[in-house]
Protein backbone atom coordinates (compact mmCIF):
# COMPACT_ATOMS: atom_id res chain seq x y z
CA UNK A 1 0.00 0.00 0.00
CA UNK A 2 1.74 3.22 -0.97
CA UNK A 3 1.24 6.49 0.57
CA UNK A 4 -2.16 7.48 -1.90
CA UNK A 5 -3.74 4.34 -0.67
CA UNK A 6 -2.73 4.97 2.69
CA UNK A 7 -4.37 8.88 1.70
CA UNK A 8 -7.70 7.21 0.42
CA UNK A 9 -8.17 4.70 3.24
CA UNK A 10 -7.26 6.80 6.20
CA UNK A 11 -9.22 6.04 9.58
CA UNK A 12 -11.53 7.85 10.88
CA UNK A 13 -10.05 8.05 14.28
CA UNK A 14 -7.27 9.87 12.82
CA UNK A 15 -9.64 12.61 11.27
CA UNK A 16 -11.90 13.15 14.82
CA UNK A 17 -8.26 12.72 16.77
CA UNK A 18 -6.80 15.51 14.65
CA UNK A 19 -9.69 17.62 14.64
CA UNK A 20 -10.09 17.47 18.61
CA UNK A 21 -6.55 18.45 18.75
CA UNK A 22 -6.33 21.47 16.98
CA UNK A 23 -10.10 22.88 18.05
CA UNK A 24 -8.84 22.56 21.65
CA UNK A 25 -5.61 24.37 20.62
CA UNK A 26 -7.43 27.06 18.64
CA UNK A 27 -9.88 27.40 22.22
CA UNK A 28 -6.84 27.56 24.60
CA UNK A 29 -5.12 29.95 22.41
CA UNK A 30 -8.11 32.11 20.87
CA UNK A 31 -6.42 35.49 22.14
CA UNK A 32 -3.42 35.22 20.37
CA UNK A 33 -5.26 35.63 17.11
CA UNK A 34 -8.27 37.45 16.09
CA UNK A 35 -10.58 36.67 12.70
CA UNK A 36 -11.42 39.08 10.70
CA UNK A 37 -14.82 39.14 10.01
CA UNK A 38 -16.80 40.51 6.88
CA UNK A 39 -20.27 41.60 7.75
CA UNK A 40 -23.04 40.74 5.33
CA UNK A 41 -26.24 42.30 3.73
CA UNK A 42 -28.62 39.57 5.69
CA UNK A 43 -27.34 40.39 9.21
CA UNK A 44 -26.76 43.84 8.49
CA UNK A 45 -30.40 44.56 7.17
CA UNK A 46 -31.54 42.76 11.02
CA UNK A 47 -29.06 45.39 12.72
CA UNK A 48 -30.71 48.22 10.57
CA UNK A 49 -34.00 46.96 11.19
CA UNK A 50 -33.09 47.55 15.01
CA UNK A 51 -31.26 50.46 14.89
CA UNK A 52 -33.78 52.54 12.69
CA UNK A 53 -36.24 51.43 15.00
CA UNK A 54 -38.23 54.31 17.46
CA UNK A 55 -37.35 53.85 21.60
CA UNK A 56 -40.46 52.42 22.21
CA UNK A 57 -41.26 50.20 19.81
CA UNK A 58 -41.64 46.36 20.03
CA UNK A 59 -40.20 43.34 18.80
CA UNK A 60 -40.82 39.72 19.35
CA UNK A 61 -38.20 37.69 20.06
CA UNK A 62 -39.24 33.80 19.77
CA UNK A 63 -36.18 31.60 21.42
CA UNK A 64 -37.05 28.48 19.44
CA UNK A 65 -34.25 26.50 19.98
CA UNK A 66 -32.86 23.36 22.08
CA UNK A 67 -29.82 22.77 24.44
CA UNK A 68 -28.34 21.37 21.51
CA UNK A 69 -27.72 24.48 19.62
CA UNK A 70 -27.38 26.94 22.66
CA UNK A 71 -23.75 27.09 22.24
CA UNK A 72 -24.44 28.57 18.53
CA UNK A 73 -27.84 30.46 18.95
CA UNK A 74 -27.20 32.11 22.29
CA UNK A 75 -24.09 34.95 21.13
CA UNK A 76 -26.67 35.92 18.28
CA UNK A 77 -29.73 36.12 20.98
CA UNK A 78 -27.13 38.20 23.18
CA UNK A 79 -25.98 40.28 20.55
CA UNK A 80 -29.74 41.57 19.13
CA UNK A 81 -31.08 41.85 23.16
CA UNK A 82 -28.36 44.14 23.85
CA UNK A 83 -28.80 46.18 20.81
CA UNK A 84 -32.44 46.56 21.53
CA UNK A 85 -31.90 47.63 25.21
CA UNK A 86 -29.14 50.18 23.52
CA UNK A 87 -31.78 51.61 20.96
CA UNK A 88 -34.70 51.35 23.94
CA UNK A 89 -36.20 48.77 21.75
CA UNK A 90 -39.26 46.85 24.28
CA UNK A 91 -38.58 43.24 23.22
CA UNK A 92 -41.44 40.39 23.59
CA UNK A 93 -39.84 37.11 24.11
CA UNK A 94 -41.53 33.87 24.12
CA UNK A 95 -40.11 30.12 23.11
CA UNK A 96 -41.81 27.67 20.88
CA UNK A 97 -39.34 24.40 22.11
CA UNK A 98 -39.93 22.64 25.10
CA UNK A 99 -36.37 22.94 26.31
CA UNK A 100 -36.53 26.82 25.36
CA UNK A 101 -38.24 28.06 28.92
CA UNK A 102 -35.04 27.40 31.06
CA UNK A 103 -32.69 28.92 28.46
CA UNK A 104 -34.93 32.39 28.08
CA UNK A 105 -35.08 32.82 31.26
CA UNK A 106 -31.19 32.99 31.88
CA UNK A 107 -30.57 34.81 28.93
CA UNK A 108 -33.02 37.17 29.52
CA UNK A 109 -31.92 37.56 33.25
CA UNK A 110 -27.84 37.83 32.17
CA UNK A 111 -28.34 40.15 29.24
CA UNK A 112 -30.83 42.52 30.90
CA UNK A 113 -28.35 42.76 33.98
CA UNK A 114 -25.45 43.19 31.13
CA UNK A 115 -27.26 45.87 29.63
CA UNK A 116 -28.11 47.69 32.60
CA UNK A 117 -24.42 47.76 33.74
CA UNK A 118 -23.30 49.07 29.99
CA UNK A 119 -25.99 51.42 29.29
CA UNK A 120 -25.99 52.98 32.69
CA UNK A 121 -30.21 52.52 33.60
CA UNK A 122 -32.22 49.98 34.89
CA UNK A 123 -33.62 47.61 32.65
CA UNK A 124 -36.76 46.65 33.99
CA UNK A 125 -38.62 43.37 33.47
CA UNK A 126 -42.17 44.21 32.01
CA UNK A 127 -40.79 47.55 31.07
CA UNK A 128 -38.07 46.93 29.00
CA UNK A 129 -38.82 43.22 28.09
CA UNK A 130 -40.91 40.29 29.22
CA UNK A 131 -41.06 36.65 28.47
CA UNK A 132 -44.72 35.06 27.74
CA UNK A 133 -43.61 31.61 28.46
CA UNK A 134 -43.75 28.22 26.25
CA UNK A 135 -46.79 26.85 24.68
CA UNK A 136 -46.78 23.74 22.13
CA UNK A 137 -47.24 23.24 18.58
CA UNK A 138 -45.89 25.91 17.51
CA UNK A 139 -47.84 26.49 13.99
CA UNK A 140 -50.78 26.70 16.23
CA UNK A 141 -49.21 29.12 18.83
CA UNK A 142 -48.06 31.21 15.69
CA UNK A 143 -51.14 31.47 14.04
CA UNK A 144 -52.99 32.19 17.47
CA UNK A 145 -50.33 35.23 18.32
CA UNK A 146 -51.24 36.34 15.19
CA UNK A 147 -54.84 37.16 16.17
CA UNK A 148 -54.55 37.92 20.28
CA UNK A 149 -51.52 37.05 22.19
CA UNK A 150 -53.52 36.80 25.19
CA UNK A 151 -55.27 33.55 23.61
CA UNK A 152 -52.40 31.04 24.01
CA UNK A 153 -50.64 33.31 26.60
CA UNK A 154 -53.03 34.71 29.57
CA UNK A 155 -50.30 35.20 31.23
CA UNK A 156 -47.04 35.31 31.40
CA UNK A 157 -44.44 32.81 32.33
CA UNK A 158 -44.01 33.88 35.62
CA UNK A 159 -47.84 33.89 36.14
CA UNK A 160 -48.47 37.50 35.65
CA UNK A 161 -51.97 38.14 33.73
CA UNK A 162 -50.66 39.94 29.82
CA UNK A 163 -53.38 43.05 30.96
CA UNK A 164 -50.73 43.75 33.94
CA UNK A 165 -47.53 44.26 32.22
CA UNK A 166 -47.10 47.33 30.95
CA UNK A 167 -45.12 46.56 27.70
CA UNK A 168 -47.86 44.24 26.53
CA UNK A 169 -50.35 47.34 26.60
CA UNK A 170 -52.02 47.82 23.40
CA UNK A 171 -50.48 44.56 21.97
CA UNK A 172 -52.78 42.52 20.75
CA UNK A 173 -51.31 40.50 17.76
CA UNK A 174 -48.59 41.25 15.40
CA UNK A 175 -49.83 44.40 14.39
CA UNK A 176 -48.82 45.77 17.32
CA UNK A 177 -45.68 45.16 17.08
CA UNK A 178 -42.30 46.82 14.85
CA UNK A 179 -41.46 42.71 13.55
CA UNK A 180 -40.34 39.65 14.62
CA UNK A 181 -36.93 38.06 15.04
CA UNK A 182 -37.14 34.26 15.52
CA UNK A 183 -34.30 32.25 16.78
CA UNK A 184 -34.28 28.63 15.71
CA UNK A 185 -33.04 25.57 15.38
CA UNK A 186 -35.31 23.76 13.63
CA UNK A 187 -38.30 23.31 11.49
CA UNK A 188 -40.12 26.23 13.81
CA UNK A 189 -38.62 28.58 11.25
CA UNK A 190 -40.38 27.13 8.44
CA UNK A 191 -43.51 27.64 10.41
CA UNK A 192 -42.57 30.88 11.26
CA UNK A 193 -42.45 31.79 7.58
CA UNK A 194 -45.61 29.88 6.12
CA UNK A 195 -47.63 30.39 9.30
CA UNK A 196 -46.38 33.58 10.49
CA UNK A 197 -45.00 35.97 7.54
CA UNK A 198 -46.90 34.48 5.03
CA UNK A 199 -50.56 34.62 6.91
CA UNK A 200 -49.94 37.95 8.95
CA UNK A 201 -47.63 39.38 6.43
CA UNK A 202 -45.22 40.93 9.92
CA UNK A 203 -41.74 41.90 8.61
CA UNK A 204 -39.82 38.91 10.00
CA UNK A 205 -36.17 37.70 10.38
CA UNK A 206 -34.70 34.95 11.51
CA UNK A 207 -31.62 33.23 13.32
CA UNK A 208 -30.48 29.97 12.74
CA UNK A 209 -27.72 27.42 13.04
CA UNK A 210 -25.03 27.29 10.63
CA UNK A 211 -26.11 24.25 8.39
CA UNK A 212 -30.00 25.66 8.55
CA UNK A 213 -28.57 29.13 6.56
CA UNK A 214 -28.65 27.63 3.31
CA UNK A 215 -32.31 26.66 3.24
CA UNK A 216 -33.41 29.90 3.86
CA UNK A 217 -31.86 32.44 1.57
CA UNK A 218 -34.50 31.65 -1.03
CA UNK A 219 -36.77 33.69 1.42
CA UNK A 220 -34.57 36.84 1.73
CA UNK A 221 -36.03 39.47 0.25
CA UNK A 222 -39.21 38.63 0.41
CA UNK A 223 -40.16 36.69 3.53
CA UNK A 224 -37.51 37.35 5.45
CA UNK A 225 -35.84 41.07 5.66
CA UNK A 226 -32.65 39.39 7.25
CA UNK A 227 -30.69 36.21 8.50
CA UNK A 228 -27.82 35.25 10.73
CA UNK A 229 -26.58 32.24 9.81
CA UNK A 230 -24.79 30.43 13.06
CA UNK A 231 -21.76 31.54 14.69
CA UNK A 232 -20.38 33.63 11.86
CA UNK A 233 -23.63 35.26 11.76
CA UNK A 234 -23.65 36.12 15.19
CA UNK A 235 -19.84 37.11 15.51
CA UNK A 236 -21.08 39.67 12.58
CA UNK A 237 -24.04 40.91 14.89
CA UNK A 238 -21.34 41.34 17.60
CA UNK A 239 -19.13 43.35 15.56
CA UNK A 240 -21.74 45.44 14.13
CA UNK A 241 -22.88 46.56 17.76
CA UNK A 242 -19.84 46.69 19.18
CA UNK A 243 -20.28 44.04 21.90
CA UNK A 244 -17.71 41.34 20.64
CA UNK A 245 -18.07 38.27 23.16
CA UNK A 246 -18.66 34.54 22.09
CA UNK A 247 -19.24 34.36 18.85
CA UNK A 248 -15.87 36.14 17.76
CA UNK A 249 -14.22 34.25 20.88
CA UNK A 250 -15.43 31.10 18.89
CA UNK A 251 -14.33 32.58 15.51
CA UNK A 252 -10.82 31.15 15.88
CA UNK A 253 -11.57 27.54 16.44
CA UNK A 254 -14.18 27.53 13.80
CA UNK A 255 -11.98 29.20 11.40
CA UNK A 256 -9.68 25.85 12.27
CA UNK A 257 -12.27 23.61 12.36
CA UNK A 258 -13.48 24.30 8.59
CA UNK A 259 -9.52 24.47 7.76
CA UNK A 260 -9.04 20.85 9.03
CA UNK A 261 -12.07 19.47 7.22
CA UNK A 262 -10.75 21.44 3.72
CA UNK A 263 -7.41 19.71 4.64
CA UNK A 264 -8.71 16.23 5.01
CA UNK A 265 -10.96 16.83 1.92
CA UNK A 266 -7.67 17.81 -0.13
CA UNK A 267 -6.02 15.05 1.41
CA UNK A 268 -8.98 12.34 0.41
CA UNK A 269 -9.08 13.96 -3.60
CA UNK A 270 -5.44 13.93 -3.90
CA UNK A 271 -4.87 10.28 -2.77
CA UNK A 272 -8.05 9.55 -5.27
CA UNK A 273 -7.35 11.28 -8.39
CA UNK A 274 -3.57 9.70 -7.63
CA UNK A 275 -4.83 5.99 -7.14
CA UNK A 276 -7.29 6.39 -10.20
CA UNK A 277 -4.59 7.74 -12.17
CA UNK A 278 -2.23 4.78 -11.41
CA UNK A 279 -5.13 2.64 -12.23
CA UNK A 280 -5.09 3.60 -15.17
CA UNK A 281 -1.90 3.84 -16.19
CA UNK A 282 -1.98 0.02 -15.20
CA UNK A 283 -4.79 -1.06 -17.31
CA UNK B 1 -66.25 15.50 8.46
CA UNK B 2 -63.21 16.00 7.07
CA UNK B 3 -63.91 16.97 3.53
CA UNK B 4 -66.02 19.91 5.53
CA UNK B 5 -63.17 21.30 7.90
CA UNK B 6 -60.45 21.20 5.17
CA UNK B 7 -62.73 23.02 3.11
CA UNK B 8 -63.50 25.79 5.25
CA UNK B 9 -59.82 25.99 6.27
CA UNK B 10 -59.22 26.84 2.40
CA UNK B 11 -61.89 29.32 2.56
CA UNK B 12 -61.67 30.98 5.29
CA UNK B 13 -57.93 31.89 4.53
CA UNK B 14 -59.31 34.20 1.97
CA UNK B 15 -62.59 35.61 3.62
CA UNK B 16 -61.98 38.50 6.40
CA UNK B 17 -64.72 38.28 8.17
CA UNK B 18 -65.19 38.19 12.42
CA UNK B 19 -67.86 35.11 12.15
CA UNK B 20 -64.94 32.67 10.26
CA UNK B 21 -62.16 33.79 12.12
CA UNK B 22 -64.17 32.89 15.06
CA UNK B 23 -65.21 29.76 13.73
CA UNK B 24 -61.43 29.45 12.90
CA UNK B 25 -59.73 30.39 16.56
CA UNK B 26 -62.71 27.47 17.21
CA UNK B 27 -61.12 24.57 15.68
CA UNK B 28 -57.33 25.79 16.27
CA UNK B 29 -58.55 25.17 20.27
CA UNK B 30 -60.20 21.87 19.10
CA UNK B 31 -56.77 21.46 17.71
CA UNK B 32 -54.65 22.14 21.24
CA UNK B 33 -57.25 19.90 22.88
CA UNK B 34 -56.80 16.67 20.53
CA UNK B 35 -52.98 17.45 20.83
CA UNK B 36 -53.31 17.51 24.48
CA UNK B 37 -54.81 13.96 24.35
CA UNK B 38 -52.04 13.18 22.12
CA UNK B 39 -49.66 13.83 25.18
CA UNK B 40 -51.28 11.92 26.85
CA UNK B 41 -51.11 9.19 24.30
CA UNK B 42 -47.66 9.56 24.39
CA UNK B 43 -47.15 9.07 27.99
CA UNK B 44 -48.89 5.93 28.29
CA UNK B 45 -47.19 4.35 25.12
CA UNK B 46 -43.70 5.41 26.68
CA UNK B 47 -44.44 3.91 29.96
CA UNK B 48 -46.17 0.67 28.09
CA UNK B 49 -42.92 0.33 25.52
CA UNK B 50 -40.18 0.94 28.68
CA UNK B 51 -42.10 -1.33 31.30
CA UNK B 52 -42.28 -4.53 29.00
CA UNK B 53 -38.75 -4.06 28.09
CA UNK B 54 -37.96 -4.36 31.57
CA UNK B 55 -40.53 -7.11 32.44
CA UNK B 56 -38.42 -8.99 29.81
CA UNK B 57 -35.42 -8.19 30.80
CA UNK B 58 -34.97 -7.78 27.34
CA UNK B 59 -31.65 -6.20 25.58
CA UNK B 60 -30.54 -3.19 27.07
CA UNK B 61 -33.45 -2.63 29.28
CA UNK B 62 -31.72 -0.83 31.87
CA UNK B 63 -31.87 1.84 29.44
CA UNK B 64 -35.97 1.68 29.77
CA UNK B 65 -35.28 2.41 33.73
CA UNK B 66 -32.85 5.27 33.07
CA UNK B 67 -35.90 7.10 30.99
CA UNK B 68 -38.84 5.94 33.21
CA UNK B 69 -36.62 7.40 36.56
CA UNK B 70 -36.18 10.56 34.36
CA UNK B 71 -39.88 10.62 33.03
CA UNK B 72 -40.62 10.66 36.63
CA UNK B 73 -38.46 12.51 38.58
CA UNK B 74 -38.98 15.32 36.04
CA UNK B 75 -42.61 14.81 36.56
CA UNK B 76 -43.02 15.24 40.08
CA UNK B 77 -40.24 17.96 40.20
CA UNK B 78 -42.27 19.69 38.08
CA UNK B 79 -45.16 19.58 39.95
CA UNK B 80 -43.69 21.21 42.88
CA UNK B 81 -43.72 24.57 43.61
CA UNK B 82 -42.55 27.11 40.82
CA UNK B 83 -41.52 24.21 38.91
CA UNK B 84 -43.43 25.07 36.05
CA UNK B 85 -40.52 28.22 35.44
CA UNK B 86 -37.89 26.39 36.87
CA UNK B 87 -37.73 28.39 40.34
CA UNK B 88 -37.77 24.91 41.52
CA UNK B 89 -34.16 24.21 42.63
CA UNK B 90 -33.99 20.76 41.82
CA UNK B 91 -35.70 20.87 38.32
CA UNK B 92 -33.29 23.82 37.69
CA UNK B 93 -30.43 22.09 38.44
CA UNK B 94 -31.53 18.93 36.75
CA UNK B 95 -32.20 21.44 33.76
CA UNK B 96 -29.30 23.12 33.14
CA UNK B 97 -26.68 20.29 34.86
CA UNK B 98 -28.02 17.56 32.87
CA UNK B 99 -30.24 18.63 30.25
CA UNK B 100 -27.84 21.41 28.57
CA UNK B 101 -24.48 19.29 28.56
CA UNK B 102 -25.86 15.87 27.13
CA UNK B 103 -27.78 18.00 24.28
CA UNK B 104 -24.64 19.87 23.95
CA UNK B 105 -22.40 17.27 23.87
CA UNK B 106 -24.89 15.39 21.23
CA UNK B 107 -24.85 18.22 19.08
CA UNK B 108 -20.73 18.73 19.36
CA UNK B 109 -20.30 15.02 17.67
CA UNK B 110 -21.45 16.12 14.66
CA UNK B 111 -18.54 18.16 14.17
CA UNK B 112 -16.68 14.84 14.07
CA UNK B 113 -18.58 13.01 12.06
CA UNK B 114 -18.96 15.87 9.37
CA UNK B 115 -15.10 16.12 8.92
CA UNK B 116 -15.07 12.61 8.34
CA UNK B 117 -18.09 12.36 6.22
CA UNK B 118 -16.69 15.43 4.16
CA UNK B 119 -13.18 13.46 4.01
CA UNK B 120 -14.87 10.45 2.53
CA UNK B 121 -17.87 12.07 0.62
CA UNK B 122 -16.37 15.04 -1.27
CA UNK B 123 -14.35 13.30 -4.18
CA UNK B 124 -13.84 14.50 -7.17
CA UNK B 125 -15.83 11.55 -9.12
CA UNK B 126 -17.39 13.49 -11.79
CA UNK B 127 -18.09 17.13 -12.96
CA UNK B 128 -20.88 17.75 -11.05
CA UNK B 129 -18.96 16.17 -7.94
CA UNK B 130 -16.39 18.11 -8.85
CA UNK B 131 -18.41 21.50 -8.70
CA UNK B 132 -19.88 20.65 -5.39
CA UNK B 133 -16.80 20.10 -3.82
CA UNK B 134 -15.58 23.56 -5.11
CA UNK B 135 -19.09 25.30 -3.83
CA UNK B 136 -18.41 23.36 -0.63
CA UNK B 137 -15.15 24.26 -0.13
CA UNK B 138 -15.86 28.01 -1.07
CA UNK B 139 -18.37 28.24 1.75
CA UNK B 140 -16.53 26.60 4.28
CA UNK B 141 -13.20 28.71 3.67
CA UNK B 142 -14.80 32.15 3.41
CA UNK B 143 -14.82 32.07 7.63
CA UNK B 144 -10.84 32.00 6.94
CA UNK B 145 -9.03 35.19 7.47
CA UNK B 146 -7.10 35.51 4.52
CA UNK B 147 -6.09 38.39 4.01
CA UNK B 148 -7.29 41.13 0.93
CA UNK B 149 -8.40 37.72 -0.21
CA UNK B 150 -11.02 37.44 2.57
CA UNK B 151 -13.75 40.02 0.86
CA UNK B 152 -13.48 38.28 -2.99
CA UNK B 153 -14.36 34.89 -1.29
CA UNK B 154 -16.88 35.90 0.92
CA UNK B 155 -18.92 38.02 -1.83
CA UNK B 156 -18.62 34.62 -4.16
CA UNK B 157 -19.78 32.56 -1.05
CA UNK B 158 -22.56 35.00 -1.13
CA UNK B 159 -22.73 34.81 -4.59
CA UNK B 160 -23.16 31.03 -4.41
CA UNK B 161 -25.43 31.08 -1.71
CA UNK B 162 -28.09 33.91 -3.66
CA UNK B 163 -27.20 32.91 -6.43
CA UNK B 164 -27.21 29.18 -7.45
CA UNK B 165 -28.36 27.64 -3.73
CA UNK B 166 -31.30 30.02 -4.16
CA UNK B 167 -32.50 28.96 -7.76
CA UNK B 168 -31.79 25.06 -6.73
CA UNK B 169 -34.01 25.75 -3.25
CA UNK B 170 -36.34 27.88 -4.71
CA UNK B 171 -37.44 24.74 -7.47
CA UNK B 172 -37.13 22.54 -4.33
CA UNK B 173 -39.37 24.32 -2.37
CA UNK B 174 -42.07 24.98 -5.20
CA UNK B 175 -42.16 21.00 -5.53
CA UNK B 176 -42.56 20.42 -2.57
CA UNK B 177 -45.23 23.00 -2.16
CA UNK B 178 -47.12 21.28 -4.89
CA UNK B 179 -46.49 17.90 -3.56
CA UNK B 180 -48.05 19.15 -0.56
CA UNK B 181 -51.22 20.67 -2.20
CA UNK B 182 -51.64 17.42 -4.25
CA UNK B 183 -51.68 15.41 -0.95
CA UNK B 184 -54.07 17.85 0.99
CA UNK B 185 -56.37 17.46 -1.73
CA UNK B 186 -55.92 13.32 -2.11
CA UNK B 187 -56.82 13.90 1.89
CA UNK B 188 -59.29 16.12 1.47
CA UNK B 189 -61.66 14.09 -1.17
CA UNK B 190 -60.42 10.90 0.75
CA UNK B 191 -58.13 9.22 -1.96
CA UNK B 192 -55.62 9.27 0.41
CA UNK B 193 -56.84 7.26 4.04
CA UNK B 194 -53.64 6.28 5.60
CA UNK B 195 -54.28 8.95 8.63
CA UNK B 196 -56.77 6.37 9.34
CA UNK B 197 -54.97 3.40 10.04
CA UNK B 198 -55.59 1.47 6.74
CA UNK B 199 -54.35 1.93 3.16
Amino acid sequence: MNIFDRMVALDRRWVFLFLFVVVALAYFFRSQFSVGVVTTGEVESIYNFIENAQPGEKILVSFDYDPSSLAELHPMSRAIMLHCFRKGVKVVTVTLSQYGAGMVEEITREVSAEASELYGREIVYGEDYCFIGYRPYPAFVILGMGENFRVFFPRDYYDTPLDEIPIMHRVRNYDDLKGVIAITSGTTSDMWIIYGNARYNMPLSLGVTGVMATDYYPYLGNALFGLIGGWKGAAEYEKLVKQEADANEGMPAQVVAHLTIVLFIVIGNLGYLMTERKKKITV
Amino acid sequence: MVFTVSLFMVIQYFVPLDSWAWMYQYLIDWTIIIGVFALLLGIWSLLRVNWGKISRRSENWGYAVITLVGLFVMLIFGFFPGGGNLNNYVYEHFFFYILVPIQATMFSLLAFFIASAAFRAFRARSVLATLLLIAGLVIMIRFVPMGPLSEPISDLASWILKVPNLAAKRAIIIGIGLGAVATALKIMLGIERAYLGRD
